[in-house]
C-alpha cells in the first residue's frame, strides 16, 4: 500500500516550501535579522509598555474602575435605587458620603453602580463598531479595487456626519433606551474602526510572504485569519482603547439628554441629566460624576497613546 | 501661469464633483435611517394614541405606501430642491424651521471655532517653544484634559462658576445677533466657551506637533544663526509651515462644532439647529430629523471642501 503522504516530492518544490514556511514563520514571530533586538513581540511590547509611567498608571486606573464596577453590589453603603424623599439634596454628610440627589437616592451608591453601567455600555458600543466594522474593513482593504472604492464610499460619507448628530438621529429612529444609544453610538464608530482595518490591510496585502503564502495555494480566508489579522491586531487593539474612552463619553452625552439610561438605572451621564434642573440648590450633585467621566476617558485615552507606542513601528504612525 | 490656471480649475472642478457624489450617498444614508424604524415607521410616528385614520394619515405623509426607490427618489428630488417635507408636529415646513434653527446654531460654531484658534494658536507656539519645559508640560497636560472633560459637564461648571457664584453671565437664553449684538455675545460667551474647549485642545496638540517637527529642521536653524529674532523665526518662518496640518485639523473640527452644539445649547436653553433635532427625536419626528441631520452633513461637507482648496491656495507643495 503506497501511503499518499510519503510521496517523494520534488525536491526544489520542498526547499522552497521549506523557506516560504520558514520566512512565514520568522516574520510571524517578530525575529528581525540584521538588528540587535531579538526579542519576541510580546516581550518587547511588555517592555516598552512597563516603561511608560503615565501609560501604566491608567492601566492600573482602568483595572481599579473595572473592580470598582464588578464589586459595586458590595462596594455601596446603600441601595443606589432606594428613594427617601425625607432626605432629598443634601450635601455630603457622614452618612451619605457624597450627599443625596433628588430622589434621596445615595450618590456615592449611584456613582458606583454607574461604573457598571458606563464601562458596560461603552464596551457595547465599541464591540457593535467592531462587528460592523472589522469585516468590511477586511473587505475593502483585501479586495481591494471596485469593492474598496464602494465601501469607502459608504464610509466616507457615514464619516462626514457630525458623530453625535447621527447617533442621537439614529436614537430617534430606533427609539430611547441605553442598549439602542450604544447600537447607535457603534454605528457611528464603525467607519472608524473600518478605516484603521483597511490601512492596515492594504499595508501588508503586498508584502512578499502573504504573496507566498498565497502562491503556495493557501485560501483567502486562511490567509486573512492566519497573517492578515495578525498585523491589523496593532493598530486595531490602539483604535479600539481609543474608541472605547470616547464611546463613555458620547454615552454620557445621550444619557444626559435622556436618550440612553432610563430610569431608575445610574449611568454617569444619566446622574448629571438628572442633577442638572438642581444645580442651584445642590451644584456639588455634578462635581463627581463629571470627574468620574473625565478621568476615566484621560485613563483610555493615555492607555491608548501608550500602547501605540509600545507596539510596533507599523503602528506608531497611524 | 495659463496652465497653472487650467489645472487649477481642474482640481476644483474634480473636488466639487466627488463632493457632490459624498452628498447624495449623505441624502441616501439620511433618507434610509427610516429603516432603522422598528416596526411600522407610520405606528411610531403618529404616537401611542393614534387612531387608525390617524396612522393612515402619517402613513400618507411620510408617502410609506411607495416603493422604496420612489420614495427615495421624490425625497432627493424634494431635498435639492429645498423641500424637505414638513413636521409631524404641527406641520411647519422643516425648511422654514430649519432656516429659523440654522443661523443661530452657526453663530454659536463660529464664536466656538474663533475662541478655539485664538486659544490653541498661541499656546501651541509657546509649548513648541519651550519644548519638554514646565511650560510645556502644563499646556500639553490641558490640552489632555481638555479632550477628555465632557462638552456638557464643562458647561455645567461655567454655568456653576460664572452664573450662580459670580452672577456676572445668564445661565441660559439667547438674543438675536442682529438685534442687540452685545446681547448676543452676553448671552453665546459661555456657550462657546464650552464649545472651543475640546476643538482647541485638538488643535493646540496638532499644532504642537507639527511646530516641534519643524523647528527641527535645517532652514530654521539657518534663520535663527543669521541671527534673526527668535520671535520672528517662530511667527514667520515656523508657523507658516507648521499651519498647514493644523488646517486640516480645524476643517475636521467643522463636524464636531456642529455635533456638539447639539448638547450645548440643550444647557444653555439656545433655540438652535441642535435643540431642534433633540426636539424631534424626543417627539420622534421623523422628517425633522432627516432634514437636520442633512442639513448640518452638507454644512460639514461644505467647510471640508473649503478647507480643503485653502490647503491647496496656500501650500503649493500639496497636488
Amino acid at each position: 500500500m503506497i501511503e499518499t503522504s510519503e510521496r517523494t516530492p520534488d525536491p526544489t518544490a520542498d526547499v522552497w516550501v521549506e523557506a516560504t514556511r520558514r520566512a512565514i514563520q520568522e516574520r510571524e514571530s517578530g525575529y528581525r535579522r540584521n538588528t540587535k533586538e531579538r526579542t519576541k513581540p510580546w516581550a518587547r511590547f511588555k517592555k516598552r509598555f512597563l516603561k511608560q509611567r503615565a501609560g501604566m498608571v491608567a492601566v492600573v486606573f482602568l483595572l481599579l474602575v473595572v473592580l470598582t464596577a464588578v464589586f459595586a453590589p458590595w462596594l455601596a453603603p446603600l441601595d443606589p435605587n432606594k428613594q427617601n424623599l425625607g432626605q432629598i439634596l443634601q450635601y455630603p454628610s457622614a452618612e451619605h458620603l457624597l450627599g443625596t440627589d433628588d430622589l434621596g437616592r445615595d450618590v456615592l451608591s449611584r456613582l458606583l453602580y454607574g461604573a457598571q453601567v458606563s464601562l458596560v455600555a461603552a464596551v457595547q458600543a465599541t464591540g457593535i463598531g467592531v462587528l460592523l466594522g472589522l469585516p468590511f474593513g477586511l473587505i475593502a482593504g483585501y479586495a481591494g479595487g471596485r469593492t474598496d472604492r464602494a465601501i469607502m464610499f459608504v464610509n466616507d460619507a457615514l464619516m462626514s456626519m457630525p458623530g453625535l448628530l447621527l447617533a442621537i438621529a439614529i436614537v430617534g429612529m430606533l427609539g430611547p433606551g441605553l442598549t439602542n444609544a450604544m447600537v447607535a453610538i457603534g454605528i457611528v464608530f464603525a467607519p472608524h474602526i473600518l478605516r484603521i482595518v483597511r490601512g492596515s490591510v492594504m499595508e501588508v496585502k503586498e508584502e512578499t510572504y502573504i504573496e507566498a503564502s498565497r502562491s503556495l495555494g493557501t485560501p483567502t480566508s486562511r490567509i486573512i485569519v492566519d497573517h492578515v489579522l495578525r498585523n491589523v491586531r496593532s493598530p486595531f487593539i490602539v483604535g479600539v482603547s481609543l474608541m472605547t474612552g470616547r464611546a463613555m463619553l458620547n454615552e454620557a452625552s445621550l444619557s444626559f439628554l435622556g436618550m440612553g439610561a432610563q430610569y431608575p438605572d445610574a449611568s454617569w451621564g444619566a446622574m448629571l441629566g438628572r442633577a442638572f434642573p438642581y444645580v442651584d440648590r445642590a451644584p456639588f450633585l455634578i462635581i463627581y460624576p463629571g470627574i468620574a467621566i473625565a478621568l476615566v476617558v484621560l485613563a483610555f485615552n493615555i492607555a491608548g497613546d501608550a500602547l501605540r507606542d509600545s507596539l510596533g513601528r507599523e503602528t506608531r504612525k497611524s | 501661469m495659463r496652465s497653472i490656471t487650467k489645472w487649477w480649475k481642474l482640481i476644483v472642478l474634480k473636488r466639487l464633483g466627488s463632493s457632490l457624489a459624498l452628498l447624495t450617498m449623505v441624502s441616501a444614508i439620511t433618507f434610509c435611517m427610516i429603516l432603522l424604524v422598528p416596526g411600522d415607521p407610520a405606528v411610531t410616528a403618529a404616537g401611542p394614541e393614534a387612531t387608525n385614520e390617524q396612522i393612515e394619515e402619517t402613513r400618507e405623509r411620510l408617502g410609506l405606501n411607495d416603493n422604496m426607490l420612489v420614495q427615495f427618489g421624490r425625497w432627493f428630488a424634494g431635498a435639492v430642491s429645498g423641500e424637505l417635507g414638513s413636521s409631524l408636529q404641527g406641520g411647519t415646513p422643516v425648511s422654514q424651521l430649519i432656516g429659523e434653527r440654522f443661523p443661530v446654531t452657526l453663530g454659536l460654531a463660529v464664536a466656538a471655532l474663533v475662541i478655539a484658534v485664538a486659544v490653541a494658536v498661541p499656546a501651541a507656539i509657546i509649548a513648541a517653544a519651550n519644548k519638554g519645559k514646565l511650560v510645556d508640560r502644563l499646556i500639553t497636560l490641558v490640552a489632555s484634559a481638555g479632550v477628555a472633560v465632557p462638552t456638557f459637564w464643562l458647561g455645567l461648571m461655567l454655568v456653576v462658576g460664572f452664573s450662580l457664584y459670580a452672577r456676572l453671565l445668564p445661565s441660559s437664553g439667547y438674543a438675536p445677533f442682529w438685534e442687540d449684538p452685545l446681547e448676543w455675545a452676553r448671552f453665546i460667551i459661555m456657550p462657546a466657551l464650552t464649545l472651543a474647549a475640546a476643538p482647541a485642545a485638538e488643535i493646540a496638540r496638532q499644532l504642537r506637533g507639527s511646530m516641534i517637527g519643524v523647528l527641527e529642521q535645517d532652514y530654521i536653524r539657518t534663520a535663527t544663526a543669521k541671527g534673526l529674532l527668535p520671535r520672528a523665526v517662530l511667527l514667520k518662518h515656523a508657523l507658516k509651515n507648521a499651519g498647514v496640518p493644523a488646517m486640516t485639523v480645524i476643517g475636521l473640527q467643522a463636524a464636531f462644532l456642529l455635533g456638539g452644539s447639539v448638547i450645548v445649547e440643550q444647557i444653555f436653553g439656545i433655540p438652535g439647529l441642535g435643540a431642534l433635532s433633540i426636539t424631534a427625536v424626543l417627539q420622534r419626528d421623523i422628517p425633522v430629523i432627516q432634514g437636520a441631520v442633512l442639513v448640518t452633513a452638507i454644512s460639514v461637507l461644505v467647510v471640508n471642501l473649503l478647507v480643503d482648496l485653502s490647503y491647496r491656495i496656500f501650500n503649493p507643495k500639496v497636488r
